[in-house]
């Protein structure tokens, strides 16, 4: 079994979060885990992308090549588009409905959604509104998480205890509001 | 002993932990900054070892040294354009007696996600004529570090290794092996190897000529060189370095047939390794991650019976980083279907955080420019980078570290008024104050802006290596006229003040320093989060 994903984002937004969400869970499942990580300049605000490889033998590289990615997981809808060409023809395209709105020239929301639901691949999560339901708009990430966790092959109660270890040492309540986050995210 | 993820940075740093490190040195730059990041966390708890930024990689370099020279084992960290200012004690030290196991870790950046080139340190390490290697991976930064120590200290050079941006910030799980105590204290007993007066530097190099057979000895033995040989299939064989290998090994699954491989981490080239691959096949295809460092020494000037494909070709591609996609490609293997959109997608640059100090003091600086009919503004290298980009269009130079003002010194002199300077607190003390001393020499007409934020906050928040409050006393000192060095905070409320202070030194026709005035964003938020840097 082997399972890429491409997270999508904007720096700031926590795309490294997602990932370390998953990629804890997936260990405490005895998986084999390669994460890319994006630091420095390119983290400020622009565009970002970190691969996520799964998988229950070893991974010899870092990258996931075109046309191989199980999942893209995007934080927000226009860079959900950004990374099609990596996408399987029977990968998952799971993405936050909320823009992230920072260039003059942002696409028309809609035609971004109308595109999302052209590639037949689309899963797309209102994770702001999740996050407000449980509390914290910080959870909008665990919403994500949750939303892509149904079609990973990672069990739910790995990655909650994933989610568990992250927040630790932020106390009960926003572990609690976070797996609230997660779980409704799972919908 | 045992299994923790993480980083290719982390990994090296922990290698060189357990290899027993007495000191650390470093100064942050992307992909590196993590490494140093690593040792001094560990330091923290662990009394044993010494780990500090230093004001610039040379200095770093030349601190590590000097524990060498005491018989300790030292790691000195730095990215590669970091490596040029470090150049001249790294290609001298080549030419010392090592004593202390001496590793430097050098992180390149090919695609250049965050630097302004893409060298190969490869090349340094040959050009030093040193060994150097380059893993693939975590475990392989973790165990190569420890083997660097052991290779330094048995033939007395500072040993490289080479890590890339992929590996540096990629994390896996890495099992360790037993802690090495660390050396004594033990200063060498072999002083002249450590001078280089003309004399001794001769005999010196001779040395070190002499034992490039030993090092080429070794390298060709070495298990980090594996060659595996299929005599059945002779079209072609492909030799590998770094990351190449972790691609060719997904893509070889499925090429028909096995070709027959060389994979190299350990350099001088194994010669021999590679002359008994070309006995086997017609063709040698050549992935290697950065320039053409092994290709070239492959194909060397003359004509030759085997064929040679890589980046000379054009088979794999000579700029940007090696992936899946690419080295596929150079195996004649098809590109796999993915998706596709019609849309047009818009870039998304990185951009200053929002409320950056920098993006006030570049509103007021373009606001006095309007002033005159022509002005240059050099700048230089950290988040005011972005300064080049809309909406600020502010910067017309980034070259190196500390550019921004040799560079305005020369275009003043050169006859161009008004001439202003814009570098970072942290940039300026690696390298902006020769220059300044330089202008101050010549009572340049030009204003230098430095933009005091009290952090390296490109490469994540690292603490300055002097704190903002002396910043001030130090311009002094240099020279500069106590009316002409001015605090400026660059703020909203405070734009009009500062638009006519920009104005004032613009027009003074000797050298004058604004300092600009208020903390990194992200610094204020990771101390009021209770961070420790
Ligand atoms: S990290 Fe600090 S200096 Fe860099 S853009 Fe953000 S606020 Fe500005």
């Amino acid at each position: 079994m082997k399972y890429d994903i491409i997270l999508a984002g904007v720096g700031g937004q926590g795309v490294l979060s997602v990932a370390a969400g998953i990629a804890t869970g997936a260990m405490l499942q005895g998986l084999q885990v390669r994460q890319s990580e994006v630091h420095g300049m390119a983290q400020r605000g622009g565009a970002v992308m970190s691969h996520l490889r799964i998988s229950d033998t070893e991974i010899p590289g870092d990258l996931v090549g075109e046309g191989s990615a199980d999942m893209i997981l995007s934080m927000e809808p226009l860079e959900a588009l950004r990374y099609l060409a990596y996408l399987k023809p029977d990968g998952k395209l799971v993405t936050a409905s909320d823009p992230f709105i920072n260039i003059p020239n942002y696409p028309d929301e809609e035609l971004i959604k109308s595109k999302v639901d052209a590639t037949g691949a689309g899963v797309v999560v209102d994770a702001k509104a999740i996050a407000k339901e449980s509390g914290n708009l910080r959870a909008a990430n665990m919403a994500m998480v949750g939303a892509a966790s149904t079609f990973l092959p990672v069990e739910q109660k790995n990655i909650e205890k994933a989610i568990e270890n992250m927040f630790a040492s932020k106390g009960d309540t926003i572990i609690e509001q976070n797996i609230k986050a997660f779980r409704a995210g799972r919908g | 002993m045992g299994e923790l993820v993480l980083l290719g940075d982390e990994a090296l740093a922990l290698g060189a932990i357990d290899a027993g490190i007495s000191s650390a040195y470093g100064y942050p730059g992307t992909p590196s900054s993590e490494i140093m990041e690593y040792v001094l966390k560990y330091s923290e708890t662990n009394d044993g070892i010494f780990a500090s930024w230093s004001s610039n990689e040379k200095t770093a370099y030349e601190e590590a040294l000097g524990a060498s020279f005491v018989g300790r084992r030292v790691l000195v960290t730095m990215k590669h354009v970091g490596l040029n200012v470090a150049a001249d004690p790294f290609m001298n030290s080549a030419l010392l007696d090592i004593k202390g196991g001496f590793v430097i870790a050098v992180a390149d950046d090919p695609g250049m996600h965050s630097s302004q080139g893409e060298q190969d340190s490869r090349y340094f390490a040959a050009f030093a004529r040193t060994m150097c290697f380059e893993p693939r991976n975590q475990q392989e930064c973790y165990e190569m570090t420890r083997e660097a120590f052991e290779v330094s200290e048995r033939f007395h050079i500072p040993v490289m290794i080479r890590l890339v941006t992929r590996l540096a910030h990629s994390r896996a799980v890495v099992n360790t092996a037993p802690v090495k105590p660390q050396n004594p204290m033990e200063k060498t007993d072999n002083t002249k190897g450590w001078m280089l007066l003309p004399a001794l530097a001769r005999k010196n190099w001779a040395s070190l000529l002499e034992r490039q057979s030993s090092f080429l000895e070794y390298t060709t033995a070495s298990e980090y060189n594996p060659l595996t040989i299929n005599s059945d299939f002779t079209e072609f064989g492909v030799i590998t370095s770094g990351l190449g290998k972790n691609y060719y090994d997904e893509a070889k699954q499925e090429l028909p047939e096995l070709p027959s491989h060389l994979h190299i981490s350990a350099y001088p080239v194994p010669v021999d390794k590679v002359r008994e691959l070309a006995e086997n096949v017609k063709k040698i295809i050549v992935i290697e991650e950065g320039c053409t460092f092994i290709e070239d020494y492959l194909r060397g000037y003359l004509p030759q019976a085997i064929e040679i494909s890589g980046k000379q070709d054009g088979e794999v591609p000579l700029t940007g980083e090696l992936n899946p996609d690419n080295i596929r490609k150079s195996l004649g293997l098809a590109a796999k279907d993915g998706h596709a959109t019609d849309m047009d997608i818009p870039g998304r640059p990185p951009q200053l955080c929002k409320g950056c100090p920098h993006a006030d003091t570049y509103a007021a600086l373009n606001e006095a420019r309007e002033a005159f009919d022509n002005s240059i503004v050099t700048s230089d290298i950290g988040c005011y980078s972005l300064g080049a980009l809309p909406p600020h269009n502010a910067i017309e130079t980034i070259i190196c570290m500390g550019a921004s003002i040799g560079t305005a010194k020369g275009a003043a002199e050169a006859g161009f008024k008004p001439v202003v300077s814009v570098i970072g607190d942290s940039t300026f003390l690696h390298s902006g104050i020769s220059p300044l001393i330089d202008a101050v020499s010549c009572n340049t007409p030009m204003t230098v802006v430095i933009l005091d934020n009290g952090t390296v906050a490109m490469t994540g928040g690292q603490t300055t290596i002097m704190p903002s409050s002396r910043l001030k006393t130090l311009i002094e000192g240099i020279g500069i006229e106590a009316g002409h060095i001015k605090t400026i905070i660059p703020l909203k409320k405070h734009h009009a003040e500062n638009v006519e202070i920009f104005k004032t030194e613009m027009n003074y026709q000797g050298i004058s320093v604004i300092i600009a005035l208020r903390e990194c964003l992200e610094t204020a938020k990771k101390k009021k989060s209770g961070g420790s840097k």
